[in-house]
């Protein structure tokens, strides 16, 4: 057993969590009296500082495991794909505590960042695990915290009623994975991914058992209820709806960052054993040519490629229809992560295929971020996010005008626009690896279905620039809050007019590999 | 040099963006001024190539993982179509004096579609080119919903979603030829270069041109054009016109026949004649010539008719493109330059000098105003401007027009007998508009006649008369002296056929 290796790999989870602690011993210990305001400052100074140390103590994380190395028990694993997406966990996690400087929807400021910081804890455990137990507690680890988030408007209604049906969902669909996870238990004798993917590949093949099948279904359901995939999306548009924005923010971003994380841990195990067993000559000389799904390579592959044009299709349609901006926000994630969920039925296991979807999800969680951020200063103003609150926004802030037009071009796809890069290079990952007519056919739905987002983004635009406003009294924030949401405008346009910037950092990550 | 349009424009567009508002007359005069350098360096762009071929102007790698790079280049095509874009940006700026509303949000998107309209010409990376393509989508949308008259708001969406899929078209196939040719580069030489293979060509090669034969009016994929240029306020009908359908018909040249040529091979079967994608495309565009001038010929709305002419004319330059011989696509160039002029100048007119006074478009109430008598500026340069569309000798349109029916007659006679057609009603419904709007023979009643004299009209303005001046200069030179721009789109489009891009 080897605890040593365990902690150091746990260091960042750590100082999340004695942040979540202090952030509880300093609110209600020392500042019960204090104005609303200065614990909010003081809640999110010292969440701000946990997840700056928990930065800082990445450098010295290394794989961990209970018995690793030398077997294939490893429970976490460190650097790749995981550096860059717990950093980003970290990063989106410190821009949602900003939403909240300014708000005022609860008076237990403490226990909401103690929270924050304790679901941030979960998303970095997910996105490292590599076992299917770690992977349960930490899944349940953010979702509760999330399901405490979105009820912790206590004022509203839509707050309860949104948080009821989220934990209602969620654990139904925990219950689904839970039995799919015993099912892979019970057919390969290990709770270990590697061990699990030997077994579809290796010499017990069990891949040919229905029961296989099932139990994919089954994970299916649970981890697409995770990143919001149709048909397990349901929560999504009144979650979004009734959570207070910095937790609808945290749900749209570093919750879709973790699980997206972790749907790509589960790709790379199953790519490396397949490809180690490719190269050995097992799976190819004792079966014949590998089977194949309707041309994936996985049955897995194709359960997440079905979802993935459920996702794109209803997510962008639905969205078409919607009045309430915070819906549409909803609907339009999930086609976003009906786009991703193409890239991982076409997952590699290689690096560009990793950084491919992490750079959609991570700067997905940036912009989505910001548009809850824009959303809820006019919400504060006008007291609801129909699309009719936003008329004539360009009078009344000219600033957050500017900074809607740039986030939702983005989300649509517009160059030199983040959101087009990202998008781009996804498309292009996928077709440089698979050619053939079925990745082609998905590619060009995905391209027709984000030329049907523009209409629907163009309509909270044509709100904001087009029409006379119906109030021409001016829409205030924080300065603090719009600040952050110039700054994150800023880096949509920079990233998206420099997109080598941030690839050539997430590809740093991969060096030593 | 001419890169520097592209920066100017850009710049220009984000200082008047942010732009402290309500100071209308100084967002003018800096939106004229960034116009008229972009058009100066235009010009001297278009006099130091004169004799050159293509010439790389920029060739940074941009995103160096994928091969992407940062890459502007100009050959003759490009040139002129530079040129045109800074003609119709000054004549724009000037015709747009008179807007009060927004003033400085107006020329900031006004000049952010002119800087992306002078990056489309001169990319010669696929993927700049979209870039360029993308970032002109969404300044039309704003302009036309923001300033623009009759349903403006649904005019502008439905012009932003037809852009909008014809490049989601342009994208799948970008995306599937960079996959394709393996060669990691978007670069539009290396791509032509990478022999794409016969099978691909064969479905990337409508692809693309449908994709950008939208936003060039191809018939049955025009609809966004007429209601567009109809809603639009004057300078952005006259830049829709103008220069946006030149974008896709110059996508239609660059993208689909420069790349994909063997798209155009004829297919091992035929049916009533149609025996390859040229025999479809060029269909369309006989078709889009008539139908556009037969429709033009039965509207009541003044700029309708001008609307449905752009479709019309537009048919000439997809028509030439398709014909693949020298002269036809030279003609097809010199087209999209005359009637980029010529439109320009048609809505200019329409939509500027007479609606502005006015207040109406519709022929009815026109005839009971006698504009002939009372606006002679208006009506002597619609006659010109509707001698020059219909194309008269000793204009840019007849030069043009002719060298695309000679292509044709060389490629498929009956192409240039069917298109003949198309210009004989194009008479029809520019002496139908001269007659009704401005010389009617119609009496006034005694009681229309009001008793102290008819209200003046206020006068025109410098602004009016110098833009028309600037482009009846510019139809009547080319038309005059053709060589002067034929002299540089005649090797540029030879190389171009001559398959790949040298």
């Amino acid at each position: 057993m080897n605890y040593a290796d365990l902690f150091r790999v746990t260091l960042p989870e750590t100082a999340l969590d004695i942040a979540a602690l202090l952030v509880l011993i300093v609110d209600l210990g020392f500042l019960r009296k204090a104005a609303l305001q200065t614990r909010i400052m003081a809640a999110v100074l010292i969440g701000v500082f946990g997840c700056g140390g928990a930065l800082l103590a990445m450098p010295y994380q290394v794989d961990g495991g209970l018995a690793y190395p030398g077997s294939a028990d490893l429970l976490l694993s460190a650097g790749g794909y995981t550096a860059v997406s717990q950093i980003g966990i970290l990063v989106l996690t410190v821009l949602t505590l900003f939403l909240l400087i300014g708000s005022d929807f609860t008076k237990h400021v403490g226990e909401f960042v103690a929270v924050v910081l304790m679901a941030a804890t979960g998303g970095l455990l997910i996105s490292a695990a590599q076992d299917l137990l770690v992977i349960f507690v930490g899944l349940e680890l953010l979702s509760l915290g999330l399901y405490i988030l979105t009820a912790f408007a206590k004022k509203s209604g839509k707050s309860a009623e949104s948080a009821m049906k989220y934990y209602l969902f969620g654990g139904m669909s925990a219950a689904f994975l839970l039995f799919g996870f015993s099912y892979l238990y019970g057919l390969t004798g290990s709770t270990n991914l590697h061990e699990i993917m030997l077994g579809f590949y290796g010499p017990t093949v069990i891949s040919s058992t229905p029961l296989v099948y099932v139990a994919l279904v089954m994970i299916a359901a649970g981890l697409g209820f995770k990143v919001a995939a149709v048909p397990f999306h349901l929560w999504a548009p009144d979650t979004y709806e009734g959570a207070p924005a910095p937790a609808a923010a945290f749900i749209a971003s570093v919750s879709k960052v973790a699980s997206f994380a972790l749907l790509i841990g589960i790709g790379t195990a199953a790519a490396h054993v397949f490809n180690q067993m490719h190269h050995a000559g097992f799976v190819t000389a004792s079966r014949g040519p590998a089977p194949t799904w309707i041309g994936f390579e996985h049955p897995w592959s194709l359960i997440l490629a079905i979802i993935a044009v459920a996702s794109m299709v209803f997510g962008n349609l639905a969205a078409l229809a919607q009045d309430s901006v915070r819906r549409l926000l909803a609907y339009s994630a999930i086609a976003h992560a009906g786009y991703i969920l193409i890239a991982l039925a076409y997952y590699t296991g290689t690096n560009v295929s990793a950084n491919a979807i992490l750079y959609y999800i991570l700067t997905y969680g940036l912009t989505t971020i910001a548009a809850f951020g824009a959303v809820s200063v006019v919400e504060r103003i006008s007291g609801s996010d129909r699309m009719d609150a936003f008329l004539g926004l360009y009078k009344r802030n000219g600033l957050l005008a500017g900074v809607l037009l740039v986030l939702f071009l983005s989300l649509a796809g517009i160059p030199p626009l983040v959101g087009f890069w990202v998008k781009f290079n996804l498309f292009a990952t996928i077709l440089q690896v698979n050619h053939g007519a079925v990745p082609l056919a998905l590619v060009a739905l995905a391209v027709a279905m984000s030329a049907v987002s523009l209409y629907y983004y163009l309509q909270v635009l044509k709100r904001v620039f087009v029409m006379p406003p119906a109030d021409e009294a001016p829409v205030k924030g924080s300065p603090l809050t719009i600040g952050v949401l110039a700054l994150i405008t800023l880096a949509v346009v920079v990233l998206g007019c420099l997109p080598g910037l941030m690839q050539s950092w997430m590809a740093g990550f991969y060096a030593g590999m | 040099m001419l890169a520097w349009t592209i920066y100017i424009s850009f710049a220009g567009a984000l200082v008047l963006a942010l732009m402290p508002k309500g100071n209308a007359a100084l967002a003018r005069v800096i939106a004229l001024l960034v116009a008229a350098a972009g058009f100066a360096i235009a010009i001297a762009g278009f006099a130091a190539g004169a004799g050159q071929g293509r010439v790389t102007i920029v060739d940074v790698p941009w995103v160096p993982m994928m091969g992407i790079h940062y890459t502007l280049a100009a050959d003759g095509i490009s040139r002129v179509l530079v040129l045109l874009t800074g003609l119709a940006a000054v004549a724009g700026v000037l015709f747009s004096w008179n807007i009060n509303l927004r003033t400085n949000e107006f020329f900031a998107f006004f000049l952010a579609l002119i800087g992306g309209v002078y990056g489309v010409f001169l990319s010669f990376d696929l993927f700049l080119l979209f870039v360029f393509y993308e970032i002109a989508i969404v300044p039309k949308y704003f302009l036309i919903a923001i300033w623009g008259s009759t349903r403006r708001e649904y005019a502008a969406m439905k012009l932003a979603l037809y852009s909008f899929v014809g490049s989601a078209m342009v994208l799948v196939v970008l995306l599937a030829a960079y996959a394709t040719s393996g060669s990691h580069s978007t670069g539009l030489v290396s791509l032509a270069n990478a022999n794409l293979p016969v099978s691909f060509q064969m479905w990337a090669f409508p692809v693309t041109f449908i994709g950008f034969g939208i936003l060039a009016g191809l018939w049955p994929f025009h609809t966004w054009a007429p209601t567009g240029h109809v809603a639009a306020p004057t300078a952005a009908s006259m830049l829709l016109a103008g220069v946006v359908m030149k974008l896709g018909a110059y996508g239609c040249l660059r993208v689909a026949i420069g790349l994909f040529p063997h798209g155009l091979d004829p297919w091992s079967w035929s049916f009533l004649g149609i025996g390859s994608w040229r025999d479809v495309f060029a269909l369309l565009a006989v078709i889009g010539i008539i139908y556009g001038a037969l429709v033009a010929l039965a509207q009541t709305d003044f700029k309708f008719v001008i609307g449905y002419s752009s479709v019309s004319h537009m048919g000439f330059v997809l028509l030439g493109l398709v014909t693949l011989t020298q002269v036809g696509v030279d003609g097809a160039v010199l087209q999209m330059f005359s009637h980029g002029v010529i439109a320009g100048l048609l809505f200019a007119i329409v939509g500027r000098v007479v609606y502005e006074r006015t207040h109406t478009r519709q022929f009815g109430e026109l005839e009971g105003m006698y504009l002939g008598r009372r606006l002679p500026f208006a009506a002597w340069a619609f006659v010109i401007a509707g001698v020059a569309s219909m194309g008269l000798p000793g204009f840019s349109g007849f030069v043009a027009e002719l060298q695309v029916l000679m292509g044709a007659w060389i490629a498929k006679p009956w192409w240039t007998a069917a298109s003949g057609v198309g210009i004989v009603i194009g008479v029809a419904y520019t002496w139908r508009a001269l007659q009704r709007a401005f010389f009617t023979d119609r009496l006034p009643r005694p009681d229309e006649h009001p008793k102290e004299g008819w209200p003046k009209f206020d006068p025109i303005t410098w602004p009016e008369i110098t833009a028309t001046c600037l482009l009846f200069a510019a139809t009547l030179i080319v038309g005059i002296y053709p060589s002067i721009l034929l002299n540089s789109i005649e090797p540029a489009v030879k190389a171009l056929l001559a398959g790949g891009m040298q």
